[in-house]
């Protein structure tokens, strides 16, 4: 056991080294910020579209007496639903000819006329692109009906902030800690886990699986790789998690206190979440591994990641299904399932107390992870390495044949 | 019962022993019931032309492939990977992680081995100092000259100090100068107590270097044994000119013998030479030139293992 512990790490040591050191790994731990840099530019973008393009107005043909008495109550709504949210108005001088000038102001482009309005209190007439009863019109008549019966005070309130916890909103709060923890979960191990696919190609390639089978037990190669990729990738993840940290404390106080409170506290939630990370990054890896021990060539590895990503989400779906209810059949069954039962755990730990059960679910997970690993190993030898007496039953008692 | 049986026929005067190995992929038999043992401290080496099944052997000895049937013992091991820190292995298809320091390259194959780093990186050092290598020490392997990264993979092979290397076509792809570098390397292991099996194509190889040899054809052994015992198998080869072109001493000469040129080439009688030689100077034969010759290894492997495998060996060799 020592010696397979001893080979394992060998090969560990020696592929984190050749991947953390490798000028490649500069690109990966950048990796993240690729998104954020795409969307800073595309949210410009959208900015400048967005500023550029001139909101829609009602226009109002008024006198300036009566467009002051319904802008002052527009105002009072703004207060209460935002500026943004609450409809704008461009006053005009009435015009001899009403109609040419309705005409000419609704095909205005700039700025552009969603309707005009006309009349006074008691007969306002708006015509445009408005329909009765849309959030227009509904927030022109209470603007209008404010206007006209003129503003009161509000009556007073005294405010006394206290954080009501009722237990329907508290399970409201920890689904959403626990869909928060699921997607960042599946995400990093989407993103991270893929890379095992194509670990074993380099060794074929470059010949060098033949001194290391010769060497070490295949079952120590893929143990090694497995867990070098881990700590490569939890390397990744300390780096950005503790740049994306900093972030936050520049931006916003409070951090991650101010996301819901999970079930089991935010210490344990934080140790299982990292724990089922692990977990849930070793059982895919190995998945990912076996699968991708079997490709030859880079284009193999290439052509299996579109299915093989495909199966990760189908098995996040399968997952979140714990979110909401973590005692489901399907949502057992998620945390029974060996590839689904990390996510699905980290769910239950924002929705549940008990400890119990993760205990149980870590134990089983490792299992798996060991199991995946053996059958991976067996399946490299038997297929690759071509080695080991023949399993087809069918076949067995057949006579060989002799090259010619 | 089987397993005593086999404890009982195996002792520690073999550093390998294969009984009846058999090896199948799919429907194709590549190696059919090899049995060959090894002395400890020998080189031993298998041969036989491309494809006989000396790879698949090789594999099978030092536990990369396990047998369809057969078992084999290294250095007192039914199961060869529990034998591997006391291994070298120097496959037929070189390969390195060409991003690898040389040095590391060759400290890595020594940790595989368990070999500790720091300990490997020492002798490492050492050992490419000794084959004027020490400047390459921390370059990649992918800025070396191919025969530089072999001589690398060979030092990887050996940093441990291992008690059996083996060796895969190690004189494929070098040229004539780390041939000889090699050879020497081989003898030099095998003086400090080192068994060492190497697969060979080239008959010239095994002759200078082993002290016994396997030769395989088609999967199997054809002949186990001492070099000079496969040499004994052929009687001494005569090549004899006369001046005479007829006369009595003809009888002498066997209805088997060939001409080449002038001369009559034959397998030397049973009698040995004084016989023959009586026999012509009474003849009148005049005896311009005779030459009694010792089969070498070539014709000793024509022999054993077929015209069709030593005209393929021939081939490659060409090639």
């Amino acid at each position: 056991m020592i010696r397979f512990i001893r080979s394992a790490f060998v090969i560990a040591r020696r592929d984190f080294g050749a991947t953390v050191l490798s000028k490649a790994f500069i690109f990966f731990l950048l990796g993240p910020l690729f998104p954020l840099l795409l969307g800073g530019v595309f949210g410009g973008i959208g900015a400048r579209v967005a500023t550029q393009a001139q909101r829609p107005v009602i226009a109002v043909i008024s006198s300036p007496q009566q467009f002051a008495t319904i802008s002052a109550a527009r105002e009072h709504l703004a207060d209460a639903i935002g500026d943004e949210a609450a409809i704008r108005f461009m006053r005009f001088d009435p015009e001899p000819n009403a109609e040419a000038q309705e005409k000419q102001l609704l095909a205005s482009r700039n700025p552009p006329i969603q309707a005009v309005l006309t009349g006074w209190f008691g007969e306002f007439h708006l015509a445009g692109d408005v329909r009765e009863g849309d959030p227009t019109d509904r927030q022109l008549r209470l603007i209008l009906k404010n206007a006209e019966t003129g503003q009161l005070p509000p009556p007073p309130v005294q405010v006394q902030s206290t954080k009501i916890v009722s237990p329907g909103s508290l399970l409201k709060d920890r689904a959403l800690t626990a869909q928060i923890g699921q997607m960042l979960l599946f995400f990093l191990t989407i993103l991270l886990s893929g890379m095992l696919l194509s670990q074993l190609i380099e060794e074929k390639s470059n010949k060098i699986i033949e001194v290391i089978a010769a060497a070490v037990p295949i079952d120590a190669l893929f143990v090694g790789k497995l867990f070098a990729m881990l700590a490569a990738s939890v390397v990744g993840i300390v780096v950005w998690v503790s740049a994306g940290a900093l972030l936050i404390q520049l931006v916003k106080h409070g951090g991650v206190s101010t996301l819901p409170p999970p079930a089991v506290g935010w210490p344990g939630f934080l140790a299982l979440a990292v724990v089922y990370f692990a977990m849930n990054y070793l059982l895919l890896g190995a998945a990912f591994l076996t699968i991708g021990a079997q490709a030859a060539t880079v284009r193999e590895v290439q052509t299996m990641s579109m299915p093989i990503t495909f199966g990760q989400v189908l098995i996040f779906g399968f997952a979140s299904t714990v979110i909401g209810s973590p005692d489901s059949p399907s949502a057992l069954a998620a945390a029974i399932f060996p590839l689904s039962s990390p996510m699905a755990m980290l769910a239950r730990a924002a929705q549940e107390p008990q400890w119990w059960p993760h205990v149980v679910a870590i134990l089983w997970q490792a299992l798996w992870v060991a199991l995946i690993l053996r059958i991976g190993s067996q399946l490299f030898r038997k297929t690759v390495l071509k080695s080991g007496p023949r399993t087809r039953w069918w076949r067995r008692n057949g006579r060989a044949a002799k090259p010619a | 019962m089987l397993q005593q049986a086999w404890h009982e026929r195996t002792d520690d005067r073999f550093a390998v022993e294969a009984v009846d190995l058999v090896k199948d992929f799919g429907e194709t038999r590549a190696v059919d019931g090899v049995t060959l043992a090894v002395p400890p401290g020998s080189i031993y080496g298998l041969l036989g032309p491309n494809g006989a099944g000396k790879t698949t052997t090789l594999r099978m000895l030092i536990g990369i492939i396990d047998p369809s049937s057969g078992t084999r013992r290294v250095l007192g091991r039914e199961r060869p990977l529990e034998a591997a820190p006391e291994v070298g292995y120097l496959p037929e298809e070189r390969g390195l992680y060409p991003a690898m320091y040389a040095r590391e390259a060759i400290a890595f194959m020594g940790a595989l081995r368990g070999l500790p780093i720091a300990e490997g990186r020492r002798r490492a050092d050492e050992l490419l100092d000794e084959h004027d290598l020490g400047d390459w020490a921390r370059k990649p392997i992918r800025s070396l000259s191919k025969g530089m990264a072999q001589t690398v993979q060979l030092l990887g092979t050996i940093i441990h100090r291992p008690r059996l290397i083996v060796l895969d076509e190690p004189f494929a792809g070098l040229d004539a100068i780390n041939q000889g570098r090699l050879e020497e390397l081989i003898r030099r292991e095998a003086r400090a107590g080192a068994t060492i099996i190497f697969s060979t194509h080239v008959i010239a190889h095994a002759e200078r270097l082993c002290e016994q040899v396997a030769i395989i054809a088609n999967g199997s052994v054809a002949f186990d044994g001492r070099v000079d015992e496969a040499r004994a198998r052929l009687r001494p080869i005569v090549r004899l000119r006369t001046r005479a072109s007829d006369g009595p001493w003809r009888s002498a000469i066997p209805d088997s013998a060939r001409r080449e040129g002038d001369e009559y080439v034959f397998e030397l009688p049973e009698g040995g030479p004084e016989p023959l030689l009586k026999a012509l100077i009474d003849g009148g034969a005049g005896i311009e030139t005779l030459a009694i010759e010792r089969p070498g290894l070539h014709d000793a492997f024509v022999a054993i293992a077929g015209s069709a495998a030593a005209k393929a060996m021939g081939q490659e060799k060409a090639q």
